[in-house]
């Protein structure tokens, strides 16, 4: 196996109010090769985007990253000055924002905003970072590059907007892209020919992708491997394959009984009893465990501790037996 | 664009139409100038040939009307009190007022938006803590009181600046201007810095609280993600943002101070218009007092037109079209 590009061990990530600090992110464990694309997965409020944030240690007050460690090819972000994260920032290490309404500057035009991405690292006069500009707009199949560039951010579609942030984020062939469910806000067709540009540009420019989302069929149709997030840490993890066709946690389980394609027509859809808990209000033990149907004496007492088998990880005492979910 | 300005001329002139009908009739109300301008011991047979030299025998309504007829034509009556036509009088105060603005303005912009900027980035700081407390202070200092200590301090205490008028001006294109002499400056100093601490504590309180704000807007996190450097995204990202808002104030600012500026250039003794005003007042001089309010109407739309121009070029999504349809 290659050296990984990020390895990330027991990363934990508080948010602090009068109160105390409550963990959004309580000791997740990553790995992601070069060149590949994970699926992170997750409901709303389970910590991914908290995740893909304090990778790149861009998490402000009251946040903040207290324990765990990120090694980008090597080397420890969390100790990183802040000149060195700006410099990979961008460069090494490129994000796609969720909502592609907010993350332009309505004031620049689309030309500026791609530039001083090249600018901010490297020597490039304007007019090659603008030539530059052009063809990535022109490789996320943007027509007419060269005028779109002197356009502002209200003269493009959602759509249109978000292939500008992914040509932003190709801009320097960075080793590692963070997408935070860059297609959610996004209709269907544009959203799977987001992804199929996605999947290309990773397979020919060999850039790995932490693909963030809620929805299994996407992560079906682009990752190479799964992580399944819940209540802040991950609970089971391994390739496409073992975690969607061989489920071993519940909640995995639970997530994939729930998606529509597993339901029959005019047949209602299952749900996970409950509700994912507060940040505020953690259960003892497994955190999932009051909505588990498989719960033991254990599971109230002690929190289980990840067993990774043949890369096929899951943090569960009573494991649904392999074969035997769907 | 053109039906745009089409659409702004007509509402110019009916604010205006509006604003002299008020501003004829508040001055009508206010007193009778006859009292002021003709000596007691005039025979009366004098004096009634005097009222209506002046128009003044005439009603109200009609005495508007010929001020109206007139105004259009281009003439907004002549001063009682000078014997001179009284836009003439106002426009020859207008370089000393208008330096005087400008040098304010220029100053409350040059100091207020860095120290806004400072203020907003690190709310919670002690210089940002002090900075905003300094800005109450100069809002709620009365000008006059802040003028006087401002005397007192830099004329009378240290000696260091002329304490009123003009000092030496020399001519530039025709107008005169103290702005290129030394002696010129050292009096400009003091009624500038009056008339640009209030502004000065307004930009900051702008700035600052844009500045807030914009930080924690997503483009601001996506910049960071882009790796582009604090210094851009303050002063590009964020200070092009915030510019809105400022302009807008800075222009109803500038135009509200060449108006009124009255009370620094009492105490300063600046020969400007403000001085102008209150003296027409005095005196009820009611042609100048009206032909004041009325330019300084023209001022405000002119100011108003301008900002709304400075939008379009600071945000793209500003389009200047008339709805004329």
């Amino acid at each position: 196996m290659t050296l990984p590009l990020l390895e990330v061990r027991g990363l934990k990530t508080v948010f602090h109010d009068l109160a105390g600090a409550w963990p959004a992110v309580d000791g997740v464990d990553l790995l992601v090769h070069p060149g590949e694309i994970l699926g992170l997965v997750g409901e709303s409020g389970s910590g991914k985007s908290v995740t893909g944030f304090s990778l790149v240690q861009l998490i402000d007050p009251p946040g903040e990253v207290v324990s765990g460690d990120v090694l980008f090819k090597g080397e420890d972000l969390r100790s990183a000055s802040e000149e060195r994260l700006r410099s990979l920032r961008g460069d090494r290490i490129a994000m796609i924002f969720q909502d592609p309404l907010m993350t332009l500057n309505p004031v620049l035009s689309i030309g500026e905003q791609m530039c001083e991405a090249i600018q901010e690292h490297r020597n490039c006069s304007r007019q090659d970072a603008l030539k530059e500009a052009s063809r990535a707009l022109s490789r996320v199949g943007i027509s007419s590059p060269e005028a779109r560039l002197k356009q502002f951010p209200h003269e493009f579609s959602g759509g249109m907007r978000q292939r500008v942030a992914i040509a932003t984020a190709l801009l320097n062939e960075p080793d590692l892209i963070i997408a935070d469910e860059p297609t959610t806000a996004l209709d269907v067709t544009i959203q799977s020919q987001i992804l199929f540009e996605v999947q290309k540009l990773s397979r020919e420019t060999g850039t790995a992708v932490i693909w963030i989302t809620h929805d299994l069929a996407v992560v079906a149709e682009l990752a190479d491997r799964v992580a399944v997030m819940y209540a802040g840490r991950i609970v089971e993890t391994g390739t496409v394959d073992d975690v969607l066709d061989r489920p071993r946690h519940p909640y995995t389980v639970g997530l994939l009984g729930s998606s529509a394609a597993s339901a029959s027509p005019g047949e209602r859809l299952k749900q996970i009893n409950g509700a994912a808990p507060s940040i505020s209000a953690r259960p003892s033990g497994c955190p999932f465990r009051p909505r588990c149907e498989r719960a033991l004496a254990v599971c109230e007492q002690i929190d289980p501790s990840p067993q990774i088998l043949d890369g096929h990880g899951y943090r569960c005492h009573n494991p649904v037996p392999e074969g035997s979910a769907l | 664009m053109t039906a745009y300005i089409l659409q702004r001329l007509i509402q110019s002139v009916l604010v205006l139409l509006a604003v002299s009908i008020v501003v004829f009739l508040a001055v009508y109300g206010i007193g009778d100038p006859i009292e002021l301008l003709v000596p007691p011991q005039v025979s009366a047979a004098e004096r009634a040939a005097m009222i209506r030299r002046l128009g003044l025998d005439l009603p109200v309504w009609q005495q508007y009307l010929s001020f109206l007829g007139n105004a259009l034509k281009g003439d907004l009556g002549r001063s009682f009190v000078h014997g001179v036509p009284a836009a003439g009088l106002i426009l020859a105060r207008l370089p000393a007022t208008f330096e005087l603005v400008l040098l304010a303005m220029s100053g409350a912009a040059l100091i207020g938006v860095p120290l806004g900027l400072l203020a907003g980035l690190n709310p919670e700081s002690r210089p940002s803590r002090a900075i905003m407390a300094g800005t109450i202070l100069g809002f709620s200092l009365p000008s006059f009181w802040k003028g006087m200590m401002l005397v007192l301090l830099f004329s009378v205490a240290l000696g260091w600046l002329p304490t009123a008028g003009r000092g030496e001006t020399v001519s530039l294109f025709g107008i005169q201007t103290s702005l290129l002499t030394l002696d010129g400056i050292r009096h400009l100093i003091l009624p500038a810095l009056n008339l640009a601490i209030p502004n000065m504590a307004l930009m900051v309180r702008l700035v600052a609280a844009g500045t807030t704000e914009a930080m924690t807007q997503d483009y601001v996190k996506y910049a960071r993600a882009k790796g582009v450097r604090r210094k851009r995204i303050v002063g590009r990202h964020v200070l092009r943002n915030i510019l809105i808002p400022v302009v807008t104030v800075a222009g109803m600012e500038f135009g509200s101070l060449v108006a009124f500026s009255t009370i620094t250039e009492t105490v300063f003794a600046w020969p400007g218009m403000g001085k102008l005003l209150i003296d027409s007042i005095y005196h009820l001089d009611r042609p100048v007092v009206v032909a004041y309010v009325m330019l300084a109407t023209l001022l405000f739309v002119a100011v108003n037109f301008l900002v709304d121009v400075l939008y379009a070029a600071l945000d793209p999504r500003v389009k200047l079209t008339g709805e004329m349809a």
